[in-house]
């Protein structure tokens, strides 16, 4: 056992904060936001010229070859930034899904251009029922003259407005078990019939509603074998929601290091309210959660890149960011005063943000029946 | 980075089952909760000394097997999760003999590590004074040079151990005119010493493990003085790092933890396992939930010493998560007994051989001992954060 980064990993988190805070400072965030895309081309290019979009895709493929925990140190830096754009969706949910599962021809086809940055991915698989399970997915692919067509209509898929393509989790049969009879589709952002509207969020971060009316997809888009796509499904959740914990790790210890840094320099009764044995205690408080959360989500993007099973490295380490991140919120806005729920301070950023991560890929009650189902109860 | 044991830990883990799950079957002992602190077994503690697990981590060249902190972690979390009575080498193991291979003498590491080691040396811990709580160093016990010797007069409280202790490891202060934490030495001796007396105190849960230590014009060879003449307060803060570097402040009530979960599969109510009740579900995957993220804790702490630094903070952090983890194990296994939890251990109908009774009136101590749960935030803020000392 061992707790410790690799030199490589160590450079690549500094050299990843080095940039973001330099190209991503809060003003551009905020306009980055405000944007109809929800991105910047241009540090989007900037960013594939770092070579991040492909880091942990294979060599021929345009990537680096590095695994998926490296990967998770780069997304922690991005929570810690508070980076916006298209990152997670394209790399996390598009490229390591095709990686996982893709036919020899899908990924010679489709991640070279992720690797690249030149498409843009997402992931289509929550529904209106708000389901993260296999029961949650009912958007119907009919077979039709040697191809699919789909119809139904898909929620929270994220930079829908923009993506190139999509992975589309949709229902081709239905058995006893809602598991099965589920397939995974490679659909193109432009297909006929498919519209994405932007749904307005507590982080800002372009989730859309996607319809799909009559929409045809060819049978090579199949993305893993027909009826079967549930376990890639799941595997790209628990990748996705480790990800998102990493992510959630590296926002924490922003608000933890703003906050700690406020109470050093915030003078009241004539002395820094970091003095004061209550602030030091709830800033205490807010390190050993900080702490939990990122030792939890080493634990589970380690889990997720050794290949090993990971149901319950990764439910607990979701749940806790859930639970932990609320507990790190309250105290940091409770310690920065009144100047800290205004729109222009930057800790509204992350408070916003922890909700969308919260709630995403496994939320906290969704994580415990995880957990009480591995214990046996 | 990686969380994997490796083969050889994982068949360590396995030996030291496989030796626990034995004396069990042979009923050595029951497994209980806090055994680590009240389970006093001298014969336990010689057969866990003749397997070499006393020391476990200690230089070979002074009787120790030299294996790394996370063996050693190993061990201890095995030794709680079975309960087993460890009580009397517990301290030794845990602190003492690292105190003396940091600050003793050649001499005194090659007479007194052996001892602990053999499970020979049963120490009492001599900190805490009546008036000297959480201000350790306002401690009044003196230490007066009379040639070769120092005389010890005053009195200590809360040492474990009663009348198994043969060795008392205290401070004292050495000189009264220096400020309060400048004056003050650290000893080893024979607790068999003319002039000690020891009388213990009864706790909330009707056991007697705390005592009050007294000293009454105690001689003791001025080589018994461990470490620097009056630097002792600062040694004692490195030792209190190891203190409360352990699983014990997750696990002590591993049995309560374990015990519970078969008690609601096995049990039904209207009917259904109490298991299969959404809010019994929610409450035990919140235990499961909070004691993963502690065990993560414990483990950075003993990779932290595995690196060779003294876990400060990080132990400060790990001892008061532990400790209201196992707070809030106590009063949820209680809150789902409900009308049962508050049988007492011996009253017919009690569920969980009483384990959730005694868990709960004996946690109210775990976030004071060790150093409160305030010390340690206060640690964390100042040394971790660098908060300003006010």
């Amino acid at each position: 056992m061992n707790l410790t980064l690799s030199e490589e990993q160590e450079m690549l988190k500094s050299m990843a904060h080095d940039f973001l805070v330099d190209k991503f400072p809060k003003t551009a965030i905020k306009e980055i936001e405000a944007s109809e895309s929800g991105y910047s081309p241009e540090l989007w290019k900037e960013m594939a010229g770092l070579g991040w979009m492909g880091l942990s895709l294979p060599d021929k493929f345009g990537g680096s070859g590095m695994s998926f925990l490296d990967l998770a140190f780069l997304l922690e830096e991005m929570g810690r930034a508070a980076t916006p754009g298209p990152f997670f969706s394209s790399v996390v949910l598009g490229g390591m899904t095709i990686l996982d599962a893709g036919s020899d021809a899908q990924k010679d086809k489709y991640l070279p251009g992720i690797a690249s940055g030149e498409s843009i991915f997402t992931f289509a698989l929550s529904e209106p029922n708000g389901l993260y399970d296999a029961e949650g997915v009912t958007l119907k692919a009919d077979e039709d003259k040697g191809g699919y067509t789909l119809n139904g209509t898909k929620l929270f898929v994220p930079f829908a407005n923009i993506a190139g393509h999509m992975i589309v989790v949709a229902r081709t049969g239905m058995g006893a078990n809602p598991e099965d009879g589920i397939t995974l589709f490679i659909v193109d952002g432009k297909a006929q019939g498919l519209s994405a509207t932007e749904l307005k969020t507590i982080a800002n971060d372009k989730l859309c509603e996607v319809v799909f009316k009559q929409v045809k997809v060819p049978a090579e888009n199949v993305l893993g074998e027909v009826g079967k796509g549930w376990s890639i499904a799941k595997k790209a959740m628990c990748r996705a929601a480790a990800g998102k914990c990493c992510e959630m790790a590296g926002a924490m210890q922003a608000a933890l290091d703003m906050t700690v840094a406020y109470a050093k320099d915030r003078k009241q009764f004539d002395k820094p309210i970091g003095s004061f044995q209550v602030i030091q205690h709830y800033c205490a408080d807010m390190a050993t959660d900080v702490d939990g959360i990122k030792l939890s989500a080493y634990k589970a993007a380690w889990s997720v890149s050794e290949g090993i099973p990971c149901d319950e490295d990764v439910a607990v380490a979701k749940a806790w960011a859930g639970q932990a991140s609320q507990r790190i919120l309250a105290l940091a806005h409770q310690i920065h005063g009144a100047i800290g729920v205004t729109i222009d301070h930057d800790l509204q950023y992350y408070t916003r943000r922890a909700k969308g991560l919260e709630v995403s890929f496994g939320d906290i009650d969704f994580c415990k029946e995880v957990i009480a189902s591995q214990m046996g109860l | 980075m990686d969380f994997r044991f490796t083969e050889e830990q994982e068949a360590f883990r396995k030996e030291v089952r496989d030796f626990l799950e034995g004396e069990i079957k042979q009923g050595l002992w029951k497994p209980a909760i806090d055994s680590w602190i009240v389970s006093y077994n001298p014969e336990f503690s010689k057969r866990v000394a003749a397997r070499g697990w006393i020391g476990l981590h200690w230089p070979k060249e002074y009787g120790g097997k030299g294996y790394s902190a996370i063996h050693r972690l190993v061990l201890t979390e095995e030794m709680l999760r079975y309960g087993a009575p460890a009580a009397l080498h517990w301290f030794a193991d845990r602190q003492i003999g690292g105190a003396i291979l940091t600050y003793g003498t050649e001499e005194q590491k090659k007479e007194l590590l052996p001892m602990i080691i053999k499970a020979e040396a049963f120490v009492g811990l001599g900190l805490s004074e009546p008036q000297a709580g959480s201000d350790l160093a306002s401690l009044q016990t003196k230490a007066t040079e009379d040639g070769d010797f120092y005389v010890i007069d005053g009195q200590k409280i809360w040492t474990s151990g009663g009348s198994y202790i043969n060795w008392m490891y205290m401070v004292a202060r050495t000189d009264p005119a220096a400020p309060k934490a400048r004056g003050i030495s650290e000893f080893f001796f024979s607790a068999k010493t003319p002039g000690i007396t020891i009388r213990p105190i009864v706790d909330i849960t009707g056991d007697a493990h705390f005592n009050e230590v007294f000293f009454d014009g105690v001689r003791i060879p001025k080589t018994c003085m461990i470490g620097q003449k009056n630097k002792g307060f600062y040694q004692v803060l490195h030792q209190l790092d190891y203190e409360r570097s352990g699983m014990e402040r997750l696990m002590g009530n591993y049995p309560v933890f374990e015990s519970l979960i078969k008690f609601c599969k096995e049990t039904k109510r209207k009917g259904k396992p109490l298991s299969e009740d959404p809010l019994v579900r929610d409450k035990l995957a919140q235990l499961k939930l909070e004691f993963e993220i502690g065990r993560l804790h414990m483990y950075r702490v003993a990779l932290v010493m595995d690196e060779g630094r003294a876990p400060n903070w990080e132990s400060c952090m790990s001892k008061a998560y532990g400790t209201s983890f196992e707070q809030r194990l106590a009063s949820t296994a209680i809150q789902i007994l409900g009308m049962y939890g508050q049988l007492h251990p011996d009253s017919k109908w009690v569920p969980m051989s009483g384990l959730a009774y005694t868990s709960y009136l004996a946690s109210r101590g775990y976030s004071l001992q060790a150093g409160t749960t305030e010390i340690l935030k206060n640690v964390l803020a100042q040394r971790k954060l660098e908060l300003p000392v006010q």
